[in-house]
């Protein structure tokens, strides 16, 4: 490497910046512990607001119908992402493959407000012409977020297939395996940290998003980002701050996870070469 | 002859391997095609139509009179757009906080990227994970969080009266400044990401050549870093700007009475005044404006997912 003074301009700005990004964040966690309503005022550390949130039902029933929707939407991700990232990274001369590859990407920078408003006006369509959907609820925000989360999961997927060694699917091939045992026996279990790692954004990407379910969900289906989008929009919640606190604790944890998993494959990776 | 050949295993194999890329091709690009453009052609229709109070409140654009069918496309949601200011000035300010926001992001990312490229491997991973974890939290929650510091009885105000820097609260929710802040906070990682993934990629032999020809290490950063992370540089940067034009939350949030952002006036004219083809018109022409910097989006990726390692 070139020679790197052990102070510079960018390493200060990579500490200031992972101070503008984490600070706010721990401006929640700390107040969520606060007495008091206000923001403004600190009266001493209280756990009430962590009591009120686990006795909103509302809140409740909407987490619970969140989680719901992101498990679907993100193995139904992972599974179109892969198929598209298959495409995208072997078949070289398919026709209407620019198609598809200009269709997989184009999700991932389309402004919410638009792919929402396209999807609702096909699933209200749809009720028209084909009488599916009656009603607007968890299975259209499940095709919705599908939609847009294959776009992540086909960006993650490709970049590992890009990686594999294509000799062993090769040799597989040439000794007699089926294609399709090729890769469920060889390819399969190369690219399954990808497909971990792909579902897991999916997961989130879903358990985040307002814009798009806001279009497409009916009066039945009240989304986590719903419930929270309209008690915000009234001012600061110290309830949503309890609630703020416990997803920033959950995803570090799976973050930490994630990472310990990594360090310790690598470890044995330079142990065993 | 043929039929032999066409029956030996080596034959069969590459008829299972055809249907197989045709299964593995059709499922995705049907269901895209239903869910994805499908839309799009819809949007545009309802953009032609007008709207009325019925349930879907607009006209058809095409109907079946006597036999025949009759188009009627009517261009007034354009022209409407057109006649009023309002759009107009929504337009011109997504474009501009969304590029001074571009701007914010690419000043302090690129040299965060920059950072986190030259620390070790261990370190490059915990750095790559602490930049991505708030981007896995909610987007909600940390445009709210701002809500509680910007505010006149927020911290920051609390903060610089205490420090006697101000006499009195200063407005900074309900601003524009606050809307080009939460954007730059939420979409950071995505502009750190692309150029970090370029820099690590970058050759350092030819940085060790320019230093060992007497280049200083800033003139090497211009001649060399800079325009060979180009490609990473405009990939972070449409991935902010263009999202970041049609977005509803951060002005709805923290933008104030002033704050015309384009997603914000879709938004109200769907939900509010349901009016589904100037909505449906808003989105087109919004489309429309972006179409360049979405083209350009889509080269850049799909070179990358194309890359043969």
């Amino acid at each position: 490497m070139v020679k790197s003074r052990t102070f510079s301009f960018s390493k200060v700005m990579l500490v200031l910046g992972l101070l503008f990004l984490y600070l706010p964040m721990l401006v929640l966690i700390v107040y969520s512990f606060n007495a008091s309503r206000l923001v403004s005022v600190w009266a001493g550390f209280s756990t009430h607001w962590y009591g009120e949130l686990f006795r909103d039902q509302q809140i409740l029933s909407a987490v619970w119908m969140s989680l719901q929707i992101a498990f679907y939407s993100a193995s139904m991700a992972v599974c179109l992402g892969t198929l598209c990232a298959f495409v995208m990274a072997r078949f070289q001369r398919m026709p209407g493959r620019t198609l598809l590859s200009s269709m997989i990407t184009a999700p991932l920078v389309m402004p919410e407000v638009i792919t929402g408003l396209s999807l609702l006006l096909l699933f209200v369509q749809m009720a028209q012409t084909i009488g599916w959907p009656a009603d607007r609820g968890m299975a259209t925000i499940w095709i919705a977020h599908t939609t847009f989360c294959s776009a992540y999961v086909a960006v993650v997927v490709s970049a590992r297939l890009r990686e594999v060694d294509r000799s062993i699917e090769e040799a597989a091939m040439d000794l007699g395996c089926t294609p399709l045992k090729t890769f469920f026996v060889i390819t399969l279990p190369v690219i399954a940290p990808a497909l971990v790692s792909g579902w897991l954004l999916a997961f989130t990407l879903s358990l985040d998003d307002l814009v798009i379910a806001s279009f497409v969900s009916g009066p039945g289906a009240t989304t986590l980002p719903m419930v929270v989008f309209s008690s915000v929009r009234m001012g600061v919640s110290p309830k949503i701050n309890a609630l703020a606190a416990l997803i920033i604790l959950a995803v570090s944890l799976i973050a930490f996870i994630a990472w310990y998993l990594m360090r310790r494959r690598e470890k044995r990776q330079m142990s065993g070469s | 002859m043929i039929n032999k050949l066409m029956s030996t295993p080596f034959m069969e194999r590459v008829r299972a391997l055809l249907f197989h890329r045709r299964v593995v091709f059709g499922i995705p690009f049907l269901w895209l095609l239903l869910f994805f453009l499908l839309p799009f052609a819809l949007v545009l229709k309802i953009s032609f139509s007008s709207a009325v109070m019925a349930i879907p409140p607009y006209q058809p654009v095409f109907s079946f009179v006597d036999n025949t069918v009759s188009v009627v496309v009517n261009f007034s949601n354009y022209l409407f757009l057109l006649s009023d200011s309002l759009y107009i000035a929504a337009y011109w300010g997504s474009v501009k906080i969304a590029f001074i926001a571009t701007l914010v992001c690419l000043l302090i990312g690129y040299p965060m990227a920059y950072a986190m490229a030259r620390a070790s491997a261990r370190m490059q991973l915990v750095l790559l994970l602490m930049v991505m974890l708030p981007s896995w939290t909610s987007f909600l929650i940390r445009v709210y969080a701002w809500m509680g510091i910007l505010g006149n009885q927020g911290l920051l105000n609390n903060l610089l009266l205490w420090l006697g820097v101000i006499s009195e609260p200063l407005k900074m929710l309900n601003t524009n400044f606050a809307v080009v802040l939460g954007i730059a906070y939420a979409y950071l990682p995505f502009m750190v990401l692309p150029i970090y993934t370029n820099l690590v990629k970058l050759d350092v032999r030819l940085l060790e050549a320019a230093s060992d020809l007497g280049c200083r290490s800033l003139t090497t950063f211009w001649a060399i870093t800079l325009p060979l992370s180009k490609a990473g540089i405009i990939a972070g940067s449409m991935l902010v700007f263009i999202p970041a034009v049609g977005e509803f939350v951060i002005p709805e949030l923290l933008g104030g009475p002033d704050t015309l952002m384009i997603g914000k006036v879709l938004w109200e004219e769907f939900f509010n005044n349901r009016d589904w083809p100037v909505a449906s018109s808003l989105a087109i022409v919004m489309l429309a404006l972006l179409l360049v910097p979405i083209i350009l989006f889509h080269r850049f990726q799909a070179r990358e997912m194309e890359k043969h390692g």
